[in-house]
């Protein structure tokens, strides 16, 4: 059955031909399920189709035509996903945008994307859009899929998903043959999806995909992974990330694999257990946190549960990774490994939702040695990838049963990798994006002359011939002695203790390197605790001396590391200090994707910065916040700084 | 119709000369006053102006000495607890009352027990007629949790949850009931800014969304005046002002008896 529908779902070429070779091919399978008032609903392809239809058809009455952009706006919803494949019958293209930005932020995308048509999830996203109106007349059409509070709105533009989808109906009664002709019309090489960059680097770029690439791209993966119309996924990640519009919407389409949309993003982990994906995809982040709330609840748990945790962890660690890599182990390892895995990996990967994870991946910032660890040792197939939006995250993945930690594996079928003179990483691949939106500039700047995409991140092959990453290209700079420094390879070592959520490193040009840190909330918070140590809010935990130490032996640990490693030897933290203020998006110290904008914040806590590299032990700062709401307020802190042990190179090393 | 398009209907309730009195303590003398249907009706007062004993007048707690009650057409010497309930009046507590050991949703399905129909003997075998009836309970249940945004503690017992979140559980068991009235005391008594926010939105929503008539005593002004169309003032157990929030802030016998005065 995997066989007939992969040789037949060939022959579409796009997004929409291949929804409707589904429900051709497996009409009844379900293709989605969403989580409603405490029930998983599920829709068949076939119903999903008919769905698609009604939509399409509805933004057709509405005067949605060829070569126009439809924002969506909301939280992993089975009609938003709907709204992708009936923009893309009508030779549309849909712009998924972030549900978490600001009005104003989105206010860009919308006049960027020159957007006169959207589908969002609820109030709070109309609310979002009815404040921009003003500034952007040009938005006509707003539909929403959640009615709730929005009975008393009476703006014009207005118009509720159900309303839409009977016009929709009425349409396709009148015009039966509307909709295929549309399905028809679309070609392989028009543009499928445009996503916008998180903007780690000025303003978002839209990038644009054709159907060809993308499919490409996700067939290719199917084909790496084996994917089956068996395979259950969770979709929970922002729909707007290249990532989730892979993993949930294209490999979804050409595998033909189940969809689960959880019932809000607070019981997206209840869900992952109710689910049990076998196919999971999540930044380390995300592995993160679900390690710390299972180290939070071991630790609280009764001294025998506890030690049990912790001797077989031991066990886990020596052997498990090997054994689920089919490599030698001692007979003694195994026994207790299977011992292992029927008292504590067992139950710890169903309370992880992971009981039939076939393949997990990873991407998209470093993992730490300790969390991938972890998740190998304990059965699940964690693996890394490689890839970013503007290659349809179509780059390297590290191979089943070939999965090394400190590379993200080797370029796959149809892709070719080249290392600039100056480390940069080039890369030709299937899934090549087709042009940055209204952007000739940057589309001729980031594609060479001979159709290679330049990266920006630097790397090398080693000598097993997998890729390695060690920072953005354009990071990499030079302390004033010349040696090298990489402030994101020093940063992610920093972050891959539980203590520490974010660090901003500092050292281009500068005599020696210096940290900002972020303690971890949850963890930092769990440990005071324990030792009875009471405290009002992160601002006054962060200043604690104790948190200091604790933060201080990390430091030390980290310089340690460096000083093992000949060129990075010269990067070690002389002086560092725990920020009053967790760094946050809405505030654009990070990216939506929660990545560092490292000089926006060297700009915005300059006097810290120069604290840093002065004589000075304190230094009292007043930062403005943004709350959720969008009020202001600030925030006052007098911020400790502390020097942090350097050691010297290991002079020889020991034979 | 107010600004926001709501339609205050008649007076739905009506207390007339209520007296309560416990053995020499007077809680309450010859308090009159009214709630129209659909609207948000506050009552304020210091410490022991009698504003609870109130709301346990009009949902039958307290049986007055005097006065009459007269709610949807029918009228009262007292009121009686069930009668209330079935009436189609529902309240909350100001010192959380819920099922500490049992978990969210159960706490909310009991709020369900007078729409049930089958016999306890059939509820406890889930046999029968219950097991339908079960379920549509459950679904109306769901619909609730929904409302509330409280599907990610659905399965955690009531008693690990922080003060604000037991609040909305609260409400929600009260809401389980449909009633046609809701009394709610202290909703937002030791919330933070945030989860007061919060409870005001839903007290809202109940009111526009399902048109429930709501008395509610709070002491946050700010909370009272921006959401309630008309307060009653108690002090001492007397009425000392009823009025439009405009015409409460204004009324110089209140400032006096919050404020206190210069004798």
């Amino acid at each position: 059955m995997a066989q007939s529908g992969a040789a037949s779902s060939l022959a579409a070429d796009t997004f929409p031909k291949l929804l409707l070779e589904h429900a051709r091919v497996r009409p009844a399978r379900v293709a989605v399920r969403e989580k409603d008032l405490g029930i998983w609903q599920s829709w068949s392809w076939s119903q999903v189709a008919d769905e698609v239809r009604a939509l399409a058809c509805g933004l057709a009455a509405q005067g949605f035509r060829r070569g126009m952009n439809l924002a969506i706006i909301g939280d992993n919803r089975p009609r938003l996903y709907w709204s992708f494949a009936a923009a893309q019958s009508l030779g549309g293209i849909p712009v998924p945008l972030y549900q978490d930005s600001v009005a104003q932020e989105m206010l860009y995308v919308l006049e960027n994307a020159e957007i006169e048509y959207a589908i969002v999830e609820d109030q709070e996203q109309v609310d979002k859009l009815l404040e921009i109106l003003p500034q952007y007349p040009k938005l006509k059409h707003i539909y929403y899929d959640d009615p709730r509070g929005l009975r008393n709105y009476r703006q014009p533009q207005l118009l509720a998903y159900d309303r839409l989808r009977e016009i929709g109906l009425e349409h396709h009664r009148q015009y039966p043959d509307f909709f295929h002709k549309a399905v028809e019309q679309v070609l392989p090489e028009n543009v499928c999806v445009m996503l916008y960059t998180s903007g780690t680097t000025g303003k978002p770029k839209g990038v644009c995909h054709t159907h060809t690439g993308f499919i490409a791209a996700a067939r290719g993966d199917v084909e790496f992974d084996g994917f089956t119309p068996d395979d259950e996924v969770l979709s929970y990640l922002p729909m707007a990330w290249v990532g989730d519009h892979l993993f949930s919407y294209a490999q979804a389409m050409v595998a033909g694999f189940t969809v689960n949309c959880p019932e809000s993003s607070e019981t997206a982990m209840n869900d992952l257990r109710e689910i049990g994906p076998t196919y999971y995809f999540a930044p380390p982040r995300i592995f993160e946190n679900l390690l710390t709330t299972v180290m939070i609840r071991i630790d609280d748990a009764s001294r025998i549960k506890r030690q049990l945790f912790h001797a077989f962890m031991k066990v886990a660690r020596r052997c498990g990774a090997e054994i689920m890599d089919g490599k030698p182990a001692a007979l003694i390892d195994r026994l207790l490994y299977a011992l292992g895995d029927l008292m504590i990996y067992g139950p710890l990967r169903n309370v992880l939702g992971m009981s039939r994870i076939r393949v997990a991946y990873t991407g998209g910032a470093a993992i730490g040695p300790d969390l991938y660890r972890f998740y190998r040792s304990i059965g699940i197939n964690l693996k890394q990838l490689y890839g970013q939006t503007e290659t349809s995250v179509y780059v390297c993945k590290q191979p089943t049963g070939g999965a090394k930690l400190d590379s993200v594996g080797r370029p796959l079928p149809g892709v070719e990798i080249k290392i600039a003179p100056n480390g940069e990483v080039m890369v030709k691949t299937p899934g090549m994006l087709k042009e940055y939106y209204k952007r000739p500039d940057a589309t001729a700047e980031s594609i060479s002359p001979d159709g290679y995409f330049m990266t920006g991140d630097a790397g090398f092959f080693d000598a097993d011939g997998d890729l390695k990453i060690i920072d953005r290209a354009k990071d990499v700079g030079k302390l004033a002695d010349g040696s090298l420094f990489a402030p994101q390879f020093v940063e992610n070592k920093l972050k891959f203790f539980p203590y520490i959520k974010e660090a901003v490193c500092f050292g281009d040009q500068r005599e020696s390197v210096c940290a900002f840190i972020n303690i971890d909330m949850q963890a930092v918070g769990n440990w005071a605790e324990k030792r009875n140590m009471p405290y009002s809010g992160y601002v006054d935990l962060a200043s604690r001396p104790e948190v200091y130490d604790l933060i201080q032996e990390c430091v030390e640990q980290v310089n340690t590391d460096l000083a093992s490693e000949a060129h990075l030897a010269g990067s070690q933290i002389r002086r560092f200090l725990v920020l009053h203020k967790e760094l946050d998006a809405d505030d654009d110290e990070l990216t939506r994707t929660r990545k560092v904008r490292r000089i926006f914040v060297a700009q915005k806590y300059a006097l810290l910065v120069d604290a840093l590299y002065s004589a000075q032990t304190r230094c009292r700062v007043e930062t403005e916040v943004k709350f959720e709401d969008g009020r202001r307020g600030k925030i006052e802190a007098d911020v400790a700084i502390r020097e942090a042990k350097a050691f010297p190179l290991p002079t020889v090393k020991a034979a | 119709m107010t600004s926001d398009g709501r339609k205050i209907g008649e007076v739905t309730l009506n207390l007339q000369g209520i007296s309560l009195a416990f053995g020499g303590v007077k809680a309450l003398s010859q308090v009159s006053f009214d709630v129209c249907e659909h609207e948000i009706r506050a009552i304020i007062g210091p410490n022991g102006a009698g504003k609870s004993s109130m709301l346990n007048v009009i949902n039958g707690v307290y049986r007055p000495q005097d006065g009459t009650i007269h709610f949807r057409g029918h009228e009262w010497k007292k009121m009686i607890p069930y009668e209330a309930a079935r009436l189609g009046i529902a309240r909350t507590f100001q010192n959380i009352a819920l099922f500490k050991g049992m978990t969210v949703l159960d706490n909310i399905m009991t709020g369900r027990n007078l729409k049930m129909r089958s016999s306890l003997f059939e509820q406890a075998i889930y046999w029968g007629r219950n097991r339908k009836e079960e379920l549509e309970h459950r679904a109306h249940v769901e619909e609730i949790i929904d409302f509330l945004q409280i599907e990610h503690i659905r399965k955690t017992p009531v008693g690990r949850l922080p003060y604000g979140l037991q609040k909305r559980v609260e409400l929600a068991r009260a809401l389980a009931a449909e009633p046609v009235m809701l009394l709610l005391d202290e909703p937002m008594a030791g919330m933070n800014v945030e989860e007061k926010q919060d409870m005001c939105r839903f007290i809202l929503d109940v009111n526009e969304e399902f048109g429930t008539t709501i008395v509610l005593i709070e002491h946050d002004m700010g909370v009272v005046m921006d959401i309630c169309d008309r307060i009653v003032v108690l002090d001492y157990g007397r009425k000392i002002g009823d009025g439009t929030p405009d015409e409460i802030r204004n009324n110089k016998t209140v400032i006096d008896a919050y404020l206190g005065v210069a004798h």
